[in-house]
């Protein structure tokens, strides 16, 4: 099993999620934004940073460059991908998730360690399978543009169709998102994004490991894809 | 080459948080009666084909989920 993180010019939290797909126990590297060739990467980890300096929208520049073209075939054949942050702004820029993320309602860079659910999707094939486990991890946050918005009557589909991935727990909600939402999973479940960062919660010397069990999720989809 | 200007301003109903920061900020400094303040993006550009900046909103300049725009030709070309 190996994980592939993208690097844009501007990604900055790349060499956290490389540690901590490595700590899944299988092999990672890197993926400069302008290859093309996904070969032998079995699970994408789209950063979290200011790619392309988040000029004109975050993840808007990002979503045009080659790596990205590579996801979009990765992902359409059912590879997993995970965005974290600006990866997510990325992939839903890309259209490879639904919505969008909008400034924060209170204007202000939020970071902080907050509690996510976890939301099991209805089907199998949905990339995180938390079951018995747990269902509150604690993770940070850190961003300025993480209220996710989509249409009302598109929030209801998306909730019908256990579409949504994370949500901040009762409270925690630091961005003003449409209802509580902090990550969402595509209709067949291979690509899910979130705001909260993962990759900085996987070894104790920091605190709480539990964002290791996003990544697992993630490896298990890429181990048995 | 013909000049334009495209003016992208978020959707209708969406909330701006930068929009009510500066409403908020107004009567502060003596401007009163001011109301509904909504913070878009101005870009200008040269275009060889005119005929394709629609798509070049949809696709780059504007987010078409949560923004609008509108494509202002300023030399008078078509």
């Amino acid at each position: 099993m190996r994980w592939g993180v993208l690097q844009f010019p501007g990604s900055c939290d790349e060499r956290d999620a490389l540690h901590a797909c490595e700590r899944t126990g299988a092999e990672a590297r890197l993926v400069w934004h302008e290859e093309r060739n996904l070969e032998g990467i079995d699970a994408v980890v789209v950063p979290g940073g200011f790619s392309y300096g988040d000029y004109l929208r975050a993840g808007a520049i990002a979503r045009f460059s080659p790596a990205m073209e590579a996801v979009a075939e990765f992902a359409a054949a059912g590879g997993p991908v995970l965005g974290i942050c600006n990866g997510f702004q990325v992939l839903c820029e890309a259209g490879l998730l639904p919505g969008a993320l909008l400034l924060n309602e209170n204007l202000r860079f939020t970071c902080r360690q907050l509690d996510l659910i976890a939301v099991d999707g209805p089907e199998t094939g949905h990339i995180d399978t938390f079951e018995a486990r747990r269902p509150t991890l604690s993770i940070p946050a850190k961003h300025g543009e993480g209220r996710y918005y989509a249409a009302e009557d598109d929030l209801d589909a998306l909730e019908a169709r256990g579409q949504v991935a994370y949500r901040y727990a009762p409270g925690e909600n630091p961005n003003g998102s449409a209802r509580d939402i902090a990550g969402v999973r595509n209709e067949a479940g291979n690509v899910v994004g979130l705001m909260p960062h993962p990759e900085h919660a996987v070894d104790p010397l920091t605190g709480s490991t539990d964002g290791l069990r996003v990544f697992e999720a993630v490896a298990a989809a890429g181990a048995a894809a | 080459m013909p000049r334009a200007r495209v003016l992208i301003r978020p959707k209708e109903g969406i909330l701006d948080p930068q929009g009510k920061a500066v409403e908020r900020a107004l009567p502060a400094l003596g401007f009163e009666g001011i109301e509904h303040v909504r913070v878009g993006r101005m870009v200008e550009l040269e275009a060889e084909d005119p005929a394709r900046l629609a798509e070049l909103c949809e696709k780059l300049l504007a987010n078409p989920l949560i923004e609008d725009y509108e494509i202002e030709q300023l030399d008078g070309a078509a």
